[in-house]
């Protein structure tokens, strides 16, 4: 008598834990495929720029090395090197590190370890805002401050030029460096700090022979991070590049950088032009995924 | 202080040391001492004659200031910024809150922390990082400097052969001979020492003990510390810290044995703390 509401009851409990458990797989595979979007994205990107970028130098006879080493790059001729464009990257984007690492640097520990908070508090929201500028914002910024500057004051014909670029990039690489940096810094044990003044070091030697060299992987990682800013960028630096296709060979002269020769031309190129504007784009790859490939050995490295 | 040195003639053997101890200079002499951090007052007219080499303790609860004391020694509390300090503290003839120059103090008083704080780089860096702040860089002074500082600390054996290599991948105990090797390596009068021991084990701790015994011939040691059974075994004086105040300063047989105050009797038998 008793045992049959009782069957009932466990059914009931039964079919509610079914509902349960298909919930819960149902979850789970959600988020397993949110997580795995990016990675198809990144999959399909790859496959994409490879698959279009490799078919000259697969099915139509260009040699790679052409493409790499030659100087002259004149679609319409079916000349295709880009060695101009792959110096005036390496160029500006070594510049803007010898700019704007130091700063960057310099503000990190400024905001870190010197700066009363009264100050800190100003300055880092400040610093925070320049990286959700947009970039085509910092083009018309040099555009219209730093190109009229240098015409002006280095007499040059044209104010596009190298020079405008690696300014412009050393300051849009200043947030991501001051950012990860200052992080790192702060992240020193307090006790470090500590133990240096109290063996009478001052407090800027504490700084320079303690700090930072306890905080280097972190002060590294800031340094790649900008780097990959600056070789990626490409709205800003259209603006003020001046675009000419010449290998530069001073630093007032006009350059193309490699992101340009893609946004300025895949617009109307067609056919092979266009193949080896995705050929461009594999280059460009090549270097964010040898800075990638550094970073993660910078930080597995300071996990140790 | 006549009936303790009585007391103390009748041990024979004591007599001796009892003699140089009459004869031993004032330190560090503390006048009315008033610390706040911020509107909350953490000493109350601390004073207190250290005398030169000798191994003095600090000892009270948690909370009591006497670290907080101790950190007034060589102006370690600089660092926070809301500290206030009025009262003097007079080393040597000096007054250290009116001189500015704190790196010269710091180099006279050193100081080794709870926690072995050595600084990510082979102990020889360790080492030397004093001296090459205070501008020395001929290598075979640093050199001596090094090898004279951990054998006074008696960790060379342990690490000579490893001076290049990383001093964070010592044990806890060697960590903080090297860090005490870190500080006579400044060459200093005095050495602050703040609870040296709580991290360390058993057998790392005796061995601290033992080299504090030792170095008391050369410097003027003050020792904060929780461990009551600590303060018996290595000091000369002890002065009890209650709520921001000394309560009792005494010898250190005194203090364990018979103090004047309830307060000190409660603390040390372990009534409260």
């Amino acid at each position: 008598m008793t045992s049959l509401p009782l069957k009932k009851e466990t059914e009931k409990i039964g079919k509610s834990n079914k509902r349960k458990y298909r919930l819960e797989k149902f979850s789970g595979n959600l988020f397993l495929f949110c997580a795995l979007l990016s990675v198809i994205s990144l999959l399909l990107i790859i496959c994409f720029v490879f698959y279009k970028g490799a078919h000259p130098f697969l099915a139509e006879g260009y040699r790679f090395l052409d493409f790499l080493l030659g100087s002259d790059w004149v679609p319409s001729e079916d000349k295709f090197g880009i060695l101009p464009m792959i110096i005036a990257s390496l160029y500006a984007t070594i510049g803007a590190l010898i700019i704007g690492v130091p700063i960057g640097l310099l503000t990190a520990i400024f905001l870190a370890e010197i700066a009363p908070k009264s100050i800190a508090k100003i300055i880092s929201p400040a610093v925070q805002l320049l990286a959700g500028i947009p970039s085509v914002l910092y083009g018309v910024f040099g555009l219209a401050i730093i190109v009229p500057f240098l015409q002006n004051h280095l007499g040059l014909i044209k104010g596009q030029s190298l020079v405008a670029v690696i300014l412009v990039l050393a300051i849009m690489m200043l947030p991501t460096v001051v950012t990860v940096a200052e992080t790192s810094i702060r992240a020193v044990p307090k006790t470090y700090r500590e133990g240096s003044l109290a063996l009478g070091a001052s407090p800027i030697g504490t700084i320079f022979k303690v700090v930072v060299p306890a905080a280097k992987s972190g002060i590294m990682t800031a340094i790649v991070l900008g780097m990959g800013r600056a070789i990626g960028e490409t709205m800003a630096v259209i603006l003020v590049a001046g675009n000419s296709l010449i290998i530069p060979t001073s630093l007032t002269d006009s350059v193309r950088p490699l992101t340009t020769n893609i946004a300025l031309e895949m617009g109307y190129a067609f056919g092979t032009h266009q193949e080896m504007l995705f050929a461009t784009g594999i280059v460009l790859f090549s270097f964010i995924l040898i800075l990638n490939f550094t970073l993660a050995r910078i930080s597995s490295k300071g996990g140790n | 202080m006549n009936t303790t040195f009585v007391e103390r003639k009748q041990i024979t053997e004591e007599i001796t040391a009892d003699n140089t101890q009459l004869s031993k200079q004032t330190k560090i002499s503390v006048k009315d001492l008033n610390l706040f951090y911020g509107d909350k007052q953490a000493l109350y007219d601390v004073s207190i004659n250290i005398k030169e080499k000798e191994v003095t303790a600090l000892i009270g609860p948690s909370g009591c200031g006497k670290s907080t004391f101790l950190r007034t020694l060589n102006r370690m509390n600089d660092l926070i910024d809301s500290v206030k300090i009025n009262g003097e503290i007079i080393i040597d003839g000096d007054d250290i809150y009116r001189s500015n120059d704190v790196i010269k103090l710091r180099t006279k008083v050193g100081m080794v922390f709870q926690k072995p704080n050595l600084f990510p780089m082979s102990i020889y860096d360790n080492v030397a990082y004093g001296p090459r702040m205070q501008g020395i860089k001929n290598k075979s002074k640093l050199n001596k400097i090094v090898e004279e500082s951990l054998r006074g600390a008696a960790i060379w054996d342990e690490v000579k052969d490893r001076l290049k290599s990383s001093a964070l991948g010592l044990s806890g105990g060697q960590q903080q001979r090297v860090c005490i090797a870190r500080a006579i390596a400044m060459k200093p009068d005095i050495i602050l020492m703040d609870e040296p021991t709580s991290a360390l084990d058993p057998i790392s701790t005796l061995k601290v003990e033992e080299l504090i015994t030792t170095m008391k011939n050369d410097y003027t040691i003050v020792i904060v510390t929780h461990n009551m059974q600590q303060a018996a075994r290595v000091s000369d004086r002890t002065a009890f810290f209650l709520s921001g105040e000394i309560i009792e300063f005494d010898e250190t047989s005194k203090i364990f044995s018979m103090p004047n105050d309830q307060r000190t009797e409660d603390y040390v038998t372990g009534r409260f703390g």
